[in-house]
């Protein structure tokens, strides 16, 4: 047995350690279950125990019922399970987020879960992690996909909020409830008054909860006076798009914000006013120089452009495998997001 | 170009037209008078030569960027576009060129007759002093095409929404022959160049489709009934030895159908005829997938006349050496359509339009049931009294068109659209079943609403058997129904038949596999004229 079948081994439920035996953000029931950050498709139901960083925990007990049997550990802090060696490192793509470390005799594994290289206002900066076997996500795996400054996307974004305002309308961003929220609630801080809908509220209110700041918003309510939100920004889930409720803003300007922005196409396909390209996920470079920065032997590449990006790494030197996950499905993500529709009636 | 850069953002955001009208009159209101004027010439098709070759453009940005071809293709294919791919892979800007649109224009229009050399250094220079949009606008300028949802009609809207002039003599005005170098943009709107008069149509009488039985339309003899031909619906327009010839999408096509124009110019009377252009062969009707070959062409080649020649079937006559007669009964003006049409030694390819001969309603339904075999796409009736109504009017003119035909076939590959759709697997490859196997009978692109479209992308991705390139064999497991106008033999297709105008009818998700047609009983519905 390998050094790196004695920690990773890839099966139908998800990647599994059978030396520590637990498994990383598995998709089916598991009896324990280590988590690198909140979203979806990452932090499933159905497990017995769950282990994940302690900015994550309250976003998980928000989620998956307050009943959930979760321990947390702070980012650095090692744990060692089985002999396992188990620690989080910043991942930078949501607040908690990780990803996973897992050291045992000497040899080491990195799974990344999802990351974003280029620091924002909101999130712990990523950090990169050496080790001999990585496994990283590929979302935005094709060179065209080029992020811009922080910096810049705020100044983008506050001149947009300006020209709608200029023209008596309402800013109305679209973007999930973990994550492109609080990055957007982060770019638009001072700009104007931020109004939330309630799948947002109810999380920022999880998170401020278990001690982490966050910048001030109010809540977008059906009963709101309509001039009160006149001219004002509101951010609110992709399903509201279409809405009833959308319907009652004041004149709104809609914009749709992630990376898959970055293409005409995509900012086409939906009947909005804007697309901004804010991403939550690494860039082509940003994958590039996290793989690079990891010194690994062996690469695995998951969801995403795994054929492109692992073909590419092979090309440059750095031997890298495809690997079939359930991570980042787009059916998994719009079920969360009509979730947060159902939760809003 | 930042004005430029700006509309052309703002355009292609929106699907509303209005908006689109709204932002192109603020850059009409804005914009530099040479710009405004590129900005019509680059709108409506009026492109210069293109400068450097799109093989070389891609050569350069591999070089620059460093990237191998395969990743370059892989690129490609999922953004649609050339100029939108390289634009975001170079690397960001070093500094930041501003020029307006005309002298871009210009120093493009001046790099035609340099080396290869020197116009890498032109782009290079270029692509490292424009943001992305900018840059993917000034690849845009090198190409000459910008189809950003803007058509001739909107662009005229805009302009006479800004300048109160009449739309149609607008849209001659900027058809008409100008040089951006030697016009004005007041010039060019008061159609300084141009003879409106001699031009101007009217507007078309549209008709509804018939939603009601035959019978409830009163007496048979009131109403004159004939085929409904599926070309381009056209007015010729003949006035002081002046020849037009305008489409219903009020676009000046004259130039696209010289034939017409040669026909047209051996009447004495001047006149004003509504009909339709059709592609045709000693006398037969082709399909207009056989027309399609001539339109929008920029030059009409001696080939191409001769392999896809046209005609016109005319439906009626709107105004007659100067008088305009929409206003007296249709049958009255058929008379004096007749009449001209008999004046000369009419060329083959002008022709009225065939009258269906019948007594009683009922006799209708065959002869609508034979449209098919004809190329014709059903019956329109008229009312003998009718006049030539403003637009669409319900009452005096019906549409009666036949029923598409339908078969269940299931998906077998998938591939990414273009423009709006770039992001989705928008078209898509049927095949029905072929002894133990499958045959492709036909492509579709439209039918689906955008849910489904999105719906049907997230099981290609999930369900795609290779992963390069942009075509995506899938599982065969989604049926649809495809409808489509006709069916004939072919010997170019694998599966030996050619539908016509396949479209999705509907997803049909009740409908295993299994159950979709096969080649033999697609076949049955081929029926010999």
């Amino acid at each position: 047995m390998s050094k790196e079948s004695q920690l990773i081994k890839f099966t139908k439920k998800g990647i599994y350690c059978p030396q520590g035996k637990f498994y990383l953000d598995p998709w089916y029931p598991v009896d324990y279950a280590i988590i690198s950050h909140g979203h979806a498709d990452h932090a499933r139901w159905g497990m017995k125990r769950y282990l994940c960083t302690d900015d994550s925990k309250a976003i998980l007990q928000h989620r998956l019922g307050a009943d959930i049997k979760v321990e947390s550990i702070p980012y650095h802090k090692t744990l060692t399970i089985n002999g396992v060696k188990v620690s989080f490192h910043p991942a930078g793509h949501v607040i908690g987020s990780a990803q996973i470390r897992l050291e045992y005799k000497g040899y080491v594994v990195v799974f990344s879960g999802d990351y974003k290289t280029q620091p924002d206002f909101i999130t712990t900066p990523f950090e990169p992690v050496t080790c001999h076997t990585f496994i990283t996500e590929s979302t935005f795996g094709l060179p065209i996909y080029n992020w811009q400054s922080e910096d810049r996307l705020r100044e983008q974004l506050h001149s947009w909020v300006t020209a709608n305002q200029a023209n008596n309308r309402t800013s109305v961003f679209f973007g999930y409830s973990l994550g492109k929220a609080q990055r957007l609630m982060s770019l638009l801080d001072g700009c104007d008054e931020i109004y939330v809908h309630r799948a947002i509220h109810n999380l920022n209110e999880a998170i401020t909860n278990s001690g982490i700041q966050l910048p001030k918003t109010k809540l977008w309510s059906a009963d709101l006076d309509k001039k009160t939100l006149q001219n004002k920004i509101i951010i609110a889930p992709p399903a509201l798009l279409g809405s009833r409720m959308l319907k009652r803003v004041p004149n709104a300007a809609k914009a749709l914000c992630s990376g898959w922005m970055q293409i005409r196409g995509n900012r086409r396909w939906q009947a909005v006013d804007a697309g901004f390209v804010v991403s939550d996920h690494a860039d082509w470079n940003g994958l590039i120089s996290a793989v690079k920065a990891t010194e690994a032997e062996q690469v695995y590449v998951t969801h995403g452009s795994q054929a492109v990006f692992s073909k590419y790494l092979n090309e440059i030197g750095i031997q890298a495998k495809e690997l079939k996950t359930e991570y980042g499905d787009e059916a998994l993500a719009a079920a969360e997001s009509e979730t947060e529709k159902l939760e809003s009636k | 170009m930042k004005q430029f850069s700006e509309l052309i953002s703002a355009i292609e955001i929106t699907n509303k037209t209005n908006a689109k009208i709204d932002a192109l009159v603020h850059y009409f209101g804005t914009a530099p008078d040479k710009d405004k004027l590129w900005l019509i010439a680059l709108f409506t098709g009026k492109r210069p030569k293109r400068p450097v070759k799109t093989t070389l453009m891609k050569e350069w940005c591999m070089e620059l960027t460093n990237i191998p071809e395969w990743l370059f293709l892989e690129s490609y294919s999922t953004v649609g576009d050339l100029g939108e791919t390289l634009a975001l892979l170079l690397p960001k800007p070093t500094h930041h060129l501003d020029l307006s649109l005309n002298e871009w224009m210009m120093e493009l229009k001046a790099l035609n007759s340099k080396s290869d050399e020197a116009k890498k250094a032109f782009v290079l220079e270029a692509w490292t002093g424009l943001d992305q949009q900018e840059r993917l606008i000034f690849n845009k300028l090198i190409g000459g095409s910008f189809r950003i949802g803007v058509s001739k009609k909107t662009l005229v809207n805009a302009l006479a929404k800004l300048t109160g002039i009449d739309a149609n003599q607008l849209m001659h005005s900027i058809i008409g022959h100008w040089e951006v170098e030697t016009m004005s943009f007041e010039a060019l709107i008061n159609g300084s160049h141009i003879n409106y008069d001699n031009s101007k149509p009217y507007p078309f009488c549209l008709a509804y489709a018939l939603e009601k039985d035959l019978e409830e339309l009163g007496e048979p003899n009131e109403w004159m009934v004939e085929q409904k031909w599926d070309g381009i619906r056209g007015q010729i327009v003949k006035r002081n030895n002046e020849i037009y010839i305008w489409s219903r999408g009020e676009e000046l096509v004259t130039k696209q159908f010289p034939e017409l124009v040669e026909a047209i110019s051996n009447f004495q009377d001047d006149f004003v005829i509504d009909g339709e252009i059709l592609a045709m062969k000693d006398n037969d009707v082709l399909l207009f997938n056989d027309l399609q070959k001539r339109l929008n062409r920029k030059h009409v080649t001696k080939k191409l006349l001769q392999d896809v020649p046209v005609g016109f079937k005319a439906y009626d006559i709107l105004e007659l050496n100067g008088d305009d007669i929409r206003a007296i009964p249709f049958e009255k003006r058929l008379q004096r359509l007749e009449t001209i049409f008999k004046s000369v030694t009419l060329p083959k390819i002008l022709q009225l339009s065939f009258i269906v001969e019948f007594n009683e309603w009922k006799e209708l339904h065959a002869i609508r049931e034979n449209s098919r075999a004809i190329n014709s796409e059903g019956l329109m009736l008229k009312q003998k009294k009718s006049p030539y109504h403003t637009g669409r009017k319900k009452g005096d003119w019906w549409k009666w068109k036949v029923d598409p035909l339908t078969i269940d076939a299931v998906m077998i590959y998938a591939q990414k659209g273009s423009g709006r759709r770039s992001s989705k697997y928008t078209d898509y490859t049927f095949a029905v079943k072929k002894d133990d196997g499958l045959v492709t009978v036909a492509k579709a692109y439209s039918g689906l609403t955008d849910k489904e479209i999105t719906e049907i992308s997230r099981w290609v991705n999930q369900n795609a058997i290779e992963k390069f390139g942009p075509v995506r064999t899938v599982k065969p497991e989604l049926v649809f129904e495809i409808a489509f106008e006709g069916i004939a033999l072919s010997n170019r297709h694998k599966s030996g038949v050619a539908l016509r105008f396949p479209r999705i009818a509907r997803w049909r998700k009740d409908k295993p596999v299994d159950d979709i047609d096969t080649i033999e009983s697609v076949k049955q519905l081929i029926t010999v004229p």
